[in-house]
Order: C-alpha cells, then structure tokens, then sequence
C-alpha cells in the first residue's frame, strides 16, 4: 500500500546533503561515521565542535535525542556511543553524521515538492523555518510563499525573486544567495526526478551565509532505471527483513499488525481485502500484492514471504485473475504446501480467468488445510474465523 | 454509444509485436475490437497475425485509418510512445504501460493541455465498452452489457466490482480504469463528465482508493455538474499511514489522502459510499431499481 502511495526511494541526510553539495547547494563540511572510533577520527579530521546526528529515515530526530553537539572527538565518540543503536520512531540508528557545528542567526524553510493535484512542481519558502511548517501554512499561511513552476517552462530567475521578495527577505546578500539556492534545488529535484526537496532549517550564519543544514530528498522509483547511481544509495538494511526478502522475490509486501494473512492480485483489490477482513471483525496481518502477472513460482515466493511472519494463523488468497490465471495460482499454492509444509490454514477465493480449473485442482488435491469460498466477503469471514480458533 | 471506446473505435497497438502486446492485442480483436495496425519502428510492411505492422503511428493513420492508440511498449520507451501516439492524428491513447516515470507524466499532461487528444492511463487496464471494443487488458467475460458506467483507478478491484454487478443482473456501458500514478492523462472528473453526457448510461459507479485528491474534486464535479445518480467505493481504510518523509506532502491539497477523508467529502455531497464491494454493488442495484414504496 506504501507502494502504492509513493513509489519512492528515500535518501538520507549525509545522502542528501551529498548530493546538494554536486549541484552547488552550500552544506556544511561532514563526514559519515559507524562506530565511535570512526566519529572520533570525523571529529578530529573536521576539528573544532560538531554535531553528532543520528541517520534514520524518519522525522523528530531532535526531540528523540539523536542529534547533539560535541566540543572535541573524545565527546564525539561519546555522543556517537549514545547514539548509536538508538530507536527513533521504530528506525534503529545504524549511522550518525559528523558534521562541523554551524552558528544559526536565522531559520528558514525551503521545499520543492510533486504537486499532484495541480501536476506541476511546488516551490514553498518561508523565513519562518526551524520549525513545524505544517504549524506555519495552518497559523501564518501568509508568510509561505507557494509557487507552482510549469513542468513545460522550467525554472527561471524570477521564480528565485518571487520567493524572496515574497517572503520579506531583505538583504541583497541573502536574496541572491536564496534564490541561487532555488534554482539549484529544482536542478536536483529534476535531475534526479524527485518526488520531494526539503532544507529545513535553511539557516543564515552570523556572517550572513546561508546554508542547508538538513535534507530530506525522495526519488521516484519509477524513474530509478536511469539513475542507477541513485537506485545504489537505497539501504536495503534498513528495511523490515520481511519486506526486503519479498523485494528480493519481486513480491510487493507491507507488513501490518493482525493475524489474517492476506494475499491478493493488484494493489486495488489488495487493499479492499484489507479493509474487507477488518470489516468482518478481523485484521489482516500483511499487504501482499502478485501484482498483474502471478504466476505459480510467485505465488511460492509470495507465501514464503508471508508465513515468515510468526503472527500470521490463517492465509486469504483473494485472487480475481485477469492477467493472472487462477489455475497458476493453484498450482503455486500445491506446489507451495509440497514444498514448504505450511500448516496455516489457506482460504482461497478464485475468481476470473481459468477460475474452474482452478477451483478444480485445488478441490483434487484435498489438502486438510484449503478451505474453498465462493465470494471475497465469505473468504474474508472464513479466514478470520480461522485465525480466531488458531 | 459508450465512451472512448465503441465499434467506431480503429485501434492501432504500439508494440503489437511484442509478447504481451501480441497477446492482448489479438485477444482485444477476438473480442470484437477492430484492431487495424501495430507499430513497431524497423518491423513495418511485417505482420502480427494479419495485422499490418508500420514503423510509425503517423502511418498507421494513414494508411490504415486508426484512430485510437494502445502504448504497450516498456516503461523506458513509453513516454515516446505516447508523444508519438499525441501527434499522430488519433483522438484517443490509451497507455497500458506500468512503470513511467512521475516527471515524464507531468510534461505529458501539460504537451495534451494543448492538444485535442484525450489520454487514458498510464498504468491502467484500459477501456472496455461491453458488446462492442475492448482496448486494454480488462477480462471482458466478467462484465455484461448495460447502463452503468465504471470508473476506477484500480485494475483488479474493478473486475471485482464488475463481477458483483453482474452476480446482481446489472451491466456497463463502459468501464475505464484511469490508473493508478500519480499523474494520469484523464482524472475521474474528465471521464465522469464523458458518462454524463453518454445517452446508454444511466449511473456510475466510481472506484477510488487513497493518496492524491482525485476522488474529493470528482465529489464536488458529481454535486454541481452532473445529473445522472453516482454511487462509490474507496479502497484503502485500514492502510497504514505511510512512513512520511518532511512534511511538505501533507500541506500541499490541504486534502489528508486517506479514504476516511475521500468517503466524507463524497458523502458531505450526497454521494452514497459502500462499504465493501458487495455493499457498493447493491448500492448501485438500488439505485437502478429502486424498491417500490
């Protein structure tokens, strides 16, 4: 369903802020660190005080502790012990950045985003940064600029000036240096085919610089076939265990909290299942999609994927073959049961194309553990049921 | 008469000499569509079983008088495709293709603001007009003739409705998935507006699932502009809320995406929302019969 929702490779911070520096977005100097030693040395080599931040895809790092300053490598190595092996928001910090401490006289918000309900790409920016920008567009909307830029003209210079000026930004230093900023951001978010650009805080030092001290910068997947140095930064250790095993397997997998295994073809009807068994008092315990074509080797893959999970007791095969035909998916499931020995108890609905032939195979290989339902609804029901007696 | 697709529909298949362009094309013919060309670039003069190939969609207009395209060429090639299939002549693309990139889409959208030509998809199963074309890869046995329109971003779950209608005695005159990216070439709105004004339909039933704002403008466009009874389904209530990178996302519709949002904004607006298929399916059964009092 994430799928669905946004394709989209996440980067992190040291990642981002990489790649800001190879478009010429000012960043300050780090280095990437693993373990203590490794902070300490960053520390040295940087010299002076850093900043010690937790790398993990997920927002509220400051506030979970994962970033704090050290005024010299022995505190380095020390706050990198701390923050190393942290759990931020379910995220385990497996890395920190060591990054050279930067003086702040002001804050504030610069994004690029996918605007899909206008279809054009979205420029916001604020003085107003540091801070929570949803609280700013709901409590000061006045002071974010929003600015849509045609994906047919591109950006061009006064786009740059429409921000500043629209913001308040009065020293000419600063408005020269924002809107360069600008115009390098969407190069990236272009370039690489982003799907969001955001430097919060955009800070300006007391000698009036003004510098990203964060990233978060998101690619579309779709688009990584040519960007393949972009497809290499996903961290795949980072992923739940289950859901890169099913990435490997070319299964789209997102694991929920229930019981109910579910397993469907296409991401629309997937979804339905999910809300299906929870309306029939159940809760499915993962969102697994074949996808168009599901053939009998996909299916095996699938429910390896699913019945890794120790909190699944029953399986709901919802299948409505189009593409996918149901008498491959029996055939996953038998070949599955011959293979694996799975005791879960497996619902199928069939439905679609080669349904009879289907329903056929599975009805001769009378295996104790298949239960056949007409309807979705049934299915749904059955499966739950199911899961409750286990 | 339908929409998009009918029995005037002339349907060139870019990629037809492809494995799964071949198999959906000719099955597409089998069911009655007349599929008149493919194009391949280097395959023209060559043929699909009888269907002429041409090397370029401009000469599959040409010379075989199509007037509707099919992209079912891989991802990386698509976009061309697409291009190609805009300038060509015909009225109507259809783009099966799964995988375009969201910046290709966004330039697409804005070449076809400027162009006549209506396009449906990317990343969808197409149009099917039960009883006279079909142009895509939607199952046409599941769905019988009659007066409903459907429309949806999902391809499954659109069999899956089409089926419980059917179980109720109840056709279409048309079924269209628009697809599910991000950016597609024709929103809900745009084929909501072509079922409108659609004398075979009668009601339409709309399929939408989380993410994006589609469904909340299709709610306002059904109060103000259209007359005909619509019914709805939303998939994706108990989907967890994905993992959010900053927070520009959320601040940009000022829409929250999640399918409690879209189900209130459409029943604020009179609009009947099932719970399940099944209950969407007898929702729009009452509205095509309704008991008598």
């Amino acid at each position: 369903m994430r799928g669905r929702l946004a394709r989209a490779l996440d980067l992190y911070e040291y990642q981002g802020k990489e790649l800001f520096a190879k478009y010429g977005i000012p960043v300050s100097e780090g280095r990437l660190a693993t373990t203590p030693e490794e902070a300490r040395s960053a520390a040295d080599a940087l010299g002076g005080t850093v900043v010690v931040k937790a790398q993990v895809l997920t927002g509220g790092r400051g506030k979970a502790g994962g970033i704090k300053l050290a005024a010299t490598s022995g505190e380095a190595a020390e706050r990198a012990r701390e923050i190393l092996g942290m759990d931020i928001r379910g995220h385990v910090v497996r890395k920190v950045w060591i990054e050279r401490a930067s003086e702040i006289e002001r804050e504030y918000y610069l994004s690029i985003a996918f605007d899909r309900s206008a279809k054009k790409l979205l420029f916001m920016f604020t003085t107003e940064g540091g801070v929570d920008i949803e609280e700013v567009a709901s409590s000061n909307p006045d002071a974010l600029v929003r600015l849509h830029v045609d994906p047919l003209v591109g950006f061009r210079p006064w786009h740059g000036r429409r921000l500043v000026y629209g913001a308040g930004v009065e020293d000419p230093s600063e408005q020269k240096q924002v809107a360069a900023i600008a115009a390098k951001l969407y190069e990236a978010f272009t370039g690489c085919e982003a799907m969001l650009a955001e430097i919060n805080p955009l800070i300006v030092t007391p000698e009036g610089d003004v510098r990203a001290l964060d990233a978060k910068f998101t690619v579309d997947d779709n688009a990584l076939f040519r960007h393949p140095d972009l497809a290499e930064l996903r961290d795949v250790d980072a992923a739940d265990p289950l859901e890169t095993l099913a990435r490997e397997k070319s299964v789209t997998y997102v694991k929920l909290d229930g019981d109910v295994g579910v397993l469907g073809n296409g991401a629309g009807l997937t979804m339905a299942t999910v809300d299906v068994v929870s309306f029939v008092g159940g809760r499915a315990a993962d969102f697994c999609d074949l996808g168009g074509g599901g053939d009998a080797e996909g299916v095996v893959d699938a429910l390896e994927v699913i019945t890794r999970d120790p909190q699944v007791r029953s399986i709901f095969f919802n299948i409505f073959g189009g593409i996918t035909r149901c008498d491959e998916v029996a055939r996953g499931i038998l070949q599955a049961l011959g293979q694996m020995g799975i005791e879960h108890p497996i619902v199928v609905r069939l439905d679609g194309t080669n349904a009879e032939e289907g329903r056929r195979l599975l009805r001769e290989a009378d295996a104790p553990n298949l239960y056949a339902e007409a309807t979705m609804l049934e299915g749904a029901r059955r499966a739950v049921e199911l899961a409750q007696a286990g | 008469m339908a929409i998009l697709v009918d029995s005037d529909t002339r349907l060139v298949v870019q990629g037809l000499t492809g494995s799964e362009g071949r198999f959906h094309g000719l099955r597409n013919r089998d069911y009655g569509t007349r599929v008149v060309a493919g194009v391949t670039p280097g395959k023209g003069g060559q043929d699909v079983d009888g269907v002429p190939v041409f090397d370029t969609v401009a000469d599959a207009v040409g010379e075989a008088g199509a007037n509707t395209a099919m992209v079912f060429v891989p991802a990386p090639f698509a976009a061309d495709a697409m291009y190609e299939a805009i300038d060509s002549g015909v009225g109507t693309v259809v783009c099966i293709t799964e995988g375009v990139p969201a910046h290709e889409m966004l330039r697409i959208h804005a070449y076809l603001q400027t162009r006549d030509v209506r396009l449906v998809g990317p990343n969808c199963p197409g149009a099917l007009s039960p009883g006279k074309a079909n142009v895509g890869i939607i199952p046409a046995e599941i769905f019988r003739e009659g007066a409903i329109g459907l429309v949806s971003r999902s391809g499954t779950l659109t069999y899956q409705i089409g089926h419980e209608l059917a179980q109720l005695g109840l056709g279409n005159s048309t079924i269209v998935g628009i697809g599910g990216d991000p950016v597609v070439g024709s929103s809900f709105v745009d084929v909501l507006a072509l079922f409108e004004a659609d004398p075979e339909t009668e009601q339409v039933v709309i399929v939408g699932e989380i993410g994006g704002d589609e469904e909340e403008k299709a709610a306002e466009f059904i109060e103000v502009e259209m007359t005909k009874p619509v019914v709805a389904y939303i998939a994706g209530f108990t989907a967890p809320p994905g993992k959010t990178m900053g927070h520009a996302g959320a601040i940009i519709s000022g829409s929250a995406g999640t399918a409690q949002a879209k189900k209130e904004a459409l029943e604020v607006r009179g609009i009947r929302v099932g719970t399940t298929p099944t209950e969407t399916a007898e929702l729009a059964a009452h509205v095509a019969a309704p008991p008598v009092a």
